[in-house]
């Protein structure tokens, strides 16, 4: 599905660069389900960023499918978000002025779908998420839980390969944040990739695999029983970045 | 550009964004407003001024015989000259004068000439003329013919009728032409009749032939008046020909050609072209204050789009994190810039229009029918949709180069 390999990445910060990323080496199936996990300027959101085409890296490889994503045109990225690629955003992201239905079909408007065309595709996007009641609605009228809905239902109506979600429960309460990973776990379980950063070591339970990032490095790639080692413990964090 | 789900994108983002639309709108519409009114403005007054000269000719030049006020030749001052006949042949045959005519004043003062017809009379004043008049008095013909140079060579009793006579002796629908009037006890028979552009001033004269009303009111050979039209000559020319016509009569009359009061001169030539430099200067002084205000509200426009551009990093952000490209954005947001600098400026053009609707209804000597026209109109229209786009471009450029990263965690 994907492959980072050797993949480094600096920030330029004043007269010196920082080392973000160092030498990662991932690779990811089709079909897995994978947590990222680690300490606030651990790297997580800017490997997530690289994985969705929406920052460059400095070395290495980034293989998405057969195509090495490198030093490509804004126009070839944009193709490739909208093809390939789901996001789902901690703040929803969601477009205020626009309905519910109107942002679920965004991504189709892009992709020089018709208007009714999208429309109808939308709505059935809405019901998979259960909130096609609210389909007329604004993001200002919705809760916390109904936005991340509309969000994932958009960020599945390009019908992509993989979802990357940062935070995606980070503004939410414990009850809707089972939920919405259930939504997840029942996207996963239809065949996309999903990869999700997180510092919530619950929403990394509901996941297959954890990669844990400290100081641009991976340092646990495993199954759910590597974060449950007891030599591994796992520290407390902050819940949300902002 | 054209596809209509792109424009739909756009009114939809007009539509959720009252306040910004109208903060651009307002600026644009106000810019357009006062270059519109102020152009139909100039267009006035340039027009009024133009009405204001249409009464004669604006090449003319008059010559009224006068009292001497400079010794002479043996003279004393105060001597009166009268023009003669062979003054007209002399004066005509000066080059550079396309038009002449004299003029005779039949009976002891103008407005006393009294005309008859059946049970009406009234005074009216009467021209005694050649058949140049026409051109120099610039009136119409509605009707019939001007005095023709037959009449004159024949002496014929032809009357040309201005429509304020014409109205008075004449019933509504009874045709004037070949009926036969009295003037200072002769009859006349009508020829014609004519209007004037500057009103009803202009309209109550009558003409006949010089040679009929010197013969006809014992005028013997004399005239009164000079006038004639000096083509295409400018400023300068025309003294030079003036001071030929003003020699010749000097020489015959004996009087001193310096003598300002002996004939007195009277030109529209120099008064015109005064008036007409000092028009073009409003114009261009009109048209730049216009288009300045015009440019500020584009600058305007400009300036509240590079605002809203700012406020929708996020969603320019989301938008490409959804598969934006450059491009779509860049269509976006200059399309919404066109569309608000083209939909304000119809606005703000159809206000001015109004508005000088309203101001022409000031009846005033100075403004006459102040309007723009129509090419103005269509060449204010691309204007406004190439300011648009120049408007749009800036902020466009930006929001292009908005970077989803920073757009998406901006909270």
């Amino acid at each position: 599905m994907l492959r980072l390999s050797k993949v480094n990445k600096y920030y330029k910060v004043g007269t010196h660069s920082l080392h973000v990323l160092r030498d990662i080496e991932v690779e990811v199936a089709d079909g897995e389900f994978v947590a990222i996990m680690g300490q606030s300027g651990s790297g997580k959101s800017t490997m997530l960023n690289i994985l969705g085409i929406l920052d460059e890296y400095d070395s290495g490889e980034y293989w998405l499918g057969d195509t090495l994503i490198r030093d490509l045109s804004e126009r070839r990225s944009a193709h490739y978000r909208n093809r390939f690629i789901g996001f789902v955003f901690q703040s929803f992201n969601l477009l205020p002025f626009k309905t519910a239905l109107e942002n679920v079909a965004l991504p189709l408007y892009y992709q020089g779908v018709s208007r009714r065309k999208r429309n109808v595709i939308a709505m059935e996007y809405l019901e998979r998420v259960g909130i096609r009641d609210w389909a007329e609605h604004v993001p200002a009228e919705m809760s916390g839980g109904q936005k991340q809905r509309v969000a994932i239902a958009r960020s599945l109506i390009g019908k992509p390969r993989l979802i990357l979600a940062d935070e995606p429960t980070g503004a939410l309460d414990s009850e809707t944040s089972k939920q919405i990973m259930e939504l997840m776990a029942e996207i996963n379980a239809s065949g996309i990739t999903v990869l999700v950063v997180t510092h919530d070591p619950e929403v990394a339970a509901r996941t297959q695999r954890v990669i844990r990032l400290r100081d641009g490095k991976v340092v646990t790639d495993g199954d759910l029983a590597s974060i449950s080692n007891p030599r591994m413990p796992v520290v407390s964090e902050p819940k949300a970045e902002a | 550009m054209f596809s209509w789900d792109r424009w739909q994108e756009v009114f939809d983002t007009i539509r959720r964004n009252k306040l910004r639309t109208t903060l651009t709108c307002v600026s644009v519409a106000w810019g357009i407003f006062v270059l519109v009114f102020l152009l139909g403005l100039g267009n006035g007054l340039d027009n009024g001024m133009r009405k204001n000269f249409a009464k004669d000719a604006t090449n003319g030049v008059w010559m009224w015989a006068n009292k001497t006020s400079v010794p002479f030749g043996g003279y004393d001052i105060a001597r009166r000259i009268r023009f003669e006949n062979r003054d007209y042949d002399r004066a005509k045959q000066v080059g550079g004068i396309d038009r002449i005519s004299g003029r005779f004043s039949a009976g002891s003062n103008r407005s006393g000439t009294i005309v008859r017809r059946n049970d009406k009379a009234s005074s009216f004043e009467l021209n005694a003329c050649h058949p140049d008049a026409l051109y120099l008095e610039s009136h119409d013909i509605v009707q019939g013919r001007f005095i023709s140079v037959a009449d004159l060579t024949q002496r014929r009793k032809s009357v040309v009728l201005g429509r304020v006579p014409k109205e008075y002796l004449f019933e509504e629908g009874e045709d004037p032409i070949g009926q036969w009037i009295v003037i200072n006890g002769v009859p006349f028979q009508v020829v014609g009749i004519y209007t004037d552009p500057a009103g009803s001033d202009q309209e109550r004269r009558l003409y006949v032939p010089v040679s009929t009303a010197q013969l006809a009111f014992n005028g013997e050979d004399k005239l009164n008046m000079l006038q004639f039209t000096v083509g295409e000559a400018g400023p300068e020319e025309a003294k030079a020909i003036i001071d030929t016509v003003v020699g010749q009569l000097a020489e015959r009359h004996n009087f001193d050609p310096a003598d300002k009061q002996a004939v007195r001169v009277h030109n529209n030539i120099e008064g015109f072209a005064r008036f007409q430099k000092l028009f073009w200067m409003i114009a261009v002084f009109v048209t730049v204050i216009g288009l300045g205000t015009l440019a500020a509200g584009v600058v305007g426009v400009s300036n509240i789009m590079m605002i809203a551009v700012k406020e929708r990093t996020k969603e320019i952000g989301v938008r490409k994190a959804l598969g934006a490209t450059p491009s779509s954005i860049i269509f976006m947001i200059i399309q919404e810039a066109v569309f608000l600098t083209a939909l304000a400026g119809l606005l703000g053009l159809a206000a001015g229009v109004g508005m000088l609707e309203l101001a022409s209804m000031a009846n005033s000597d100075f403004l006459s029918n102040p309007s723009v026209d129509v090419g103005t109109g269509i060449k204010a229209a691309l204007f406004l949709v190439g300011a648009g786009a120049l408007a749009g471009y800036f902020p466009a450029r930006a929001a292009a180069r908005v970077n989803p990263i920073h757009a998406l965690r901006d909270q």
